[in-house]
């Protein structure tokens, strides 16, 4: 269980020395129990109130870095259960198998996939993070000859080295050496040996077990190996047992915080119907997973599993707005009709939606209203003709189209006087209410 | 240390709330903890997929969404049969959408007469839709109600602006109803509390918090459900335990990802599988923040999603 301040406070040197930055020691105690500050500020702290204040300051799930360079991903720290409550920290890592028994042309094309996988969606690069090379033909030189192959075309994605034979987990990780892979697969026969071969190679141990019980004994004991950095796997398959599993392993390590199962977890989603697969994966984002393993990539699939990781991880307390500027939906040409909404970003969403639905190309401009929709945003007296006048003025829109003719939300329709004596030399068109109005709307203009 | 699973023991429950009429009738909801989590209590029913139906044909929707029915949309009667028959559909939602006046603008003497012929030609539980338009669809669904008089149907959706009239048709003829708010817990809550007080049973009451796509506001939806939910189970919330619904087709087949060709946008891939991972995708993800009704448009998303669910339970 995390500290409280005044637990905190009476392991700190109480000298109120303020060299931490703080007036006082317990002041600082405070913003070390709101995870505001780390311990590291203070100089003075005993070796011994390091090492309490460390494993109760500790993120509930362990927070690892898998992977090197540009391509490296974070994984764990996660605080809560719902998203609603703070924002889920780590987006899920996405992963595809690439199975050792594939053919070397088949191998290339697999790795060659991941690297072209990177879209841009809303300003964000998503791509598949890692490769998982699985070892299904239990044949040591094979694994490494496949290894060797991923690790050549693809030096610097990360990756998983799933096998449960320590010799071939050794082979292939020496292909990575520096690179923090996961060297997945220590279960409870092969613990000790695949323990090892993690330590010496710098590697995050993935670990294997069958039910929660067997799981947390299994990273106590390769946690006194030697072992910090781990990935776990409950052995859960069908997607009931992802559900159950993963809610109570985060319940475990978010409420009780239970050390054993603080680690990042890792799903394995792979079946032979693609779309029943994503849909797999989608059970695992959504519930907690850190790593989902695919089987196939389809680009279709991709831009679904990506933009579910996106909604699921955004944060949640951050208004709810786009930015301000005039959109241009479809082949907008100087001709095109100019709307006018407010800059909430559901309201963005479902009016560029309607309009794109239309298939009449159009100019949107999205104008700041603080994130409140078109009738919250008018009532509030932030959706006011001399403010919509003076925004119109300003975006430089008169040199972008021909017309003159601005057309507002069927809600505001009181304003268009209004807006036309400031607003000179334009006309105002009230458009629907309602923004699934606007297609039948658009195209009665343009018919 | 020894793992001691960490379950929980809620004080409330999901109300159950049961559709239709006969053998093929359905109850959905009933449980008393987090959706699919069947180690630490009931979880006696299956979320129920709807397919939604048009009292007049799918003009609108996208090509790949129109395909699996081009020969039986024409007709909402034969359209509502193929569902049943051939797609093994277990309920029908027939959404009246030719009544809105932006559209063909059909009378409610229209609606009545096409829920009657529905009804005659299926045996599966049906959800009645209005056009979502506030002010016509208080005359369309009191006719639609009295026309499925006793047949134990859902009528919606009922909004802040026309709760009285929809909720009063909806008790007079036994139906349920659904009562619709705009992604805010607190309107909902209010709009559930509105209702009852009219003296409509809450356990015959099914929320929409308002459905969004994925990637366009479904974190919203998939947030103000779970919300809902907890406030249900953890505070034993009675006026947020009916179950809830997730109109997805509608929100779906509406937005770029699902209609935009390979050849405009190469980086996407397959259109047509593009769009029913993207509905199906948007289910699954609202079953897990507690939708236990879903309307849903493309057969094979319906299928890959009742296939989930069946891995779910
Ligand atoms: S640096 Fe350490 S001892 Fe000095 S005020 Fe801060 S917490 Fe107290």
């Amino acid at each position: 269980m995390a500290l409280s301040g005044v637990e905190i406070f009476k392991l700190l040197p109480k000298t109120n020395c303020k060299k931490c930055g703080h007036p006082t020691c317990l002041a600082f105690a405070m913003k070390l129990a709101q995870r505001q500050a780390t311990l590291d500020l203070c100089p003075d702290v005993s070796e011994d109130a390091k090492k309490i204040l460390g494993e109760a300051s500790a993120p509930p799930v362990r927070p690892i870095t898998f992977g090197t360079g540009d391509r490296a991903v974070k994984m764990g720290e996660e605080t809560v259960l719902f998203r609603h409550d703070k924002k889920f920290v780590n987006p899920c890592i996405l992963a595809v198998e690439i199975k050792d028994t594939l053919s070397e042309s088949d191998i290339t094309k697999k790795t060659e996939e991941v690297l072209s996988s990177e879209i841009d969606r809303v300003g964000q690069k998503l791509r598949i993070d890692a490769i998982a090379l699985t070892n299904v033909s239990g044949d040591k030189a094979k694994f490494e000859a496949a290894a060797k192959i991923i690790s050549s075309k693809a030096p610097n994605v990360p990756v998983i080295l799933a096998t449960t034979d320590p010799a071939a987990a050794e082979a292939a990780a020496k292909l990575f050496a520096g690179k923090r892979p996961i060297i997945y697969g220590a279960g409870p026969v092969n613990a000790e040996a695949m323990a090892n071969i993690a330590k010496a190679e710098k590697a995050i141990l993935g670990v294997t077990a069958g039910g929660l019980d067997e799981l947390s004994a299994l990273t106590e004991k390769i946690k006194a190996l030697g072992v910090e950095d781990m990935v776990i796997d409950s052995g859960a398959k069908k997607a009931k047992d992802i559900i159950g599993n993963n809610t109570l392993i985060r319940r475990a390590a978010v409420k009780k915080n239970f050390k054993a199962l603080g680690y990042p977890v890792i799903n394995f989603a792979q079946r032979d119907d693609s779309l029943h697969e994503a849909l797999i994966a989608a059970v695992g984002i959504a519930k907690y997973a850190s790593i989902v393993v695919l089987s196939s990539i389809e680009k279709w699939k991709n831009l679904v599993m990506f933009t579910l990781r996106q909604n699921i991880y955004t944060d949640p307390q951050v208004p709810m707005q786009v930015e301000q500027k005039i959109y241009k939906i479809g082949e907008a040409t100087p001709d095109s009709p100019l709307t006018i909404t407010t800059n909430f970003s559901l309201t963005y969403f479902i009016v560029s939606g309607e309009i794109e639905n239309s298939k009449v190309p159009c100019r949107l401009a999205v104008m700041d209203c603080e994130g409140l929709s078109v009738l919250t945003a008018w009532a509030a007296g932030k959706f006011t003709a001399s403010k919509i006048a003076a925004f119109i003025k300003e975006s430089g829109i008169e040199n972008e189209v021909k017309h003159r003719e601005l057309i507002i939300p069927g809600y505001v329709a009181i304003l268009s006087g209004s807006i036309e004596e400031k607003l000179e030399g334009w006309k105002i068109t009230v458009g629907p209410r309602e923004a699934n109005g606007l297609p039948a709307f658009l195209k009665a203009r343009t018919a | 240390m020894a793992f001691v699973a960490p379950k929980e023991t809620y004080s409330g429950k999901v109300y159950q709330v049961n559709i239709g009429t006969g053998a093929n009738a359905l109850s959905f909801g009933g449980e008393n903890v987090l959706p699919f989590n069947a180690f630490e209590g009931a979880v006696p029913n299956k979320p129920v997929i709807a397919y939604e139906v048009q009292d007049v044909p799918p003009s609108d929707w996208p090509e790949n969404v129109q395909k699996p029915y081009s020969s039986v949309s024409g007709d909402p009667v034969t359209w509502a049969k193929f569902c049943q028959e051939t797609l093994k559909a277990k309920a029908i939602a027939l959404r009246l959408v030719g009544t809105h006046p932006d559209r063909e603008n059909r009378s409610p003497e229209d609606a009545a007469k096409t829920v009657k012929d529905v009804l005659s030609a299926i045996n599966v539980p049906l959800i009645i839709l209005g056009s979502n338009h506030a002010e016509k669809d208080s005359p369309v669904l009191i006719a639609a109600a009295e026309a499925s008089k006793d047949k134990n149907c859902i009528i919606g959706k009922a909004q802040e602006a026309n709760y009285k009239t929809i909720a009063a048709a909806a008790m007079a003829n036994n139906h349920k109803l659904i009562a619709m708010s705009e992604l805010d817990i607190n309107l909902s809550k209010q709009l559930n509390i509105l209702i009852t007080q009219m003296g409509f049973d809450k356990e015959r009451l099914i929320t929409d918090p308002m459905c969004s796509a994925l990637g366009y506001g479904l974190e919203y939806t998939y947030s103000v459900m779970e919300r809902i939910r907890l406030a249900a189970l953890t505070q034993n919330d009675l006026t947020m335990q009916p179950p809830m619904l997730a109109d997805v087709g509608m929100y779906v087949w509406k937005i770029k990802e699902t209609q935009a060709p390979e050849s405009e946008v190469p980086l996407w891939g397959n259109a047509e599988e593009r769009g029913i991972a993207w509905e199906a995708t948007t289910a699954a993800s609202l079953i897990m923040a507690g939708a236990e009704l879903l309307i849903m448009r493309h057969p094979k998303a319906v299928s890959a999603v009742e296939k989930v669910i069946e891995e779910l339970v």
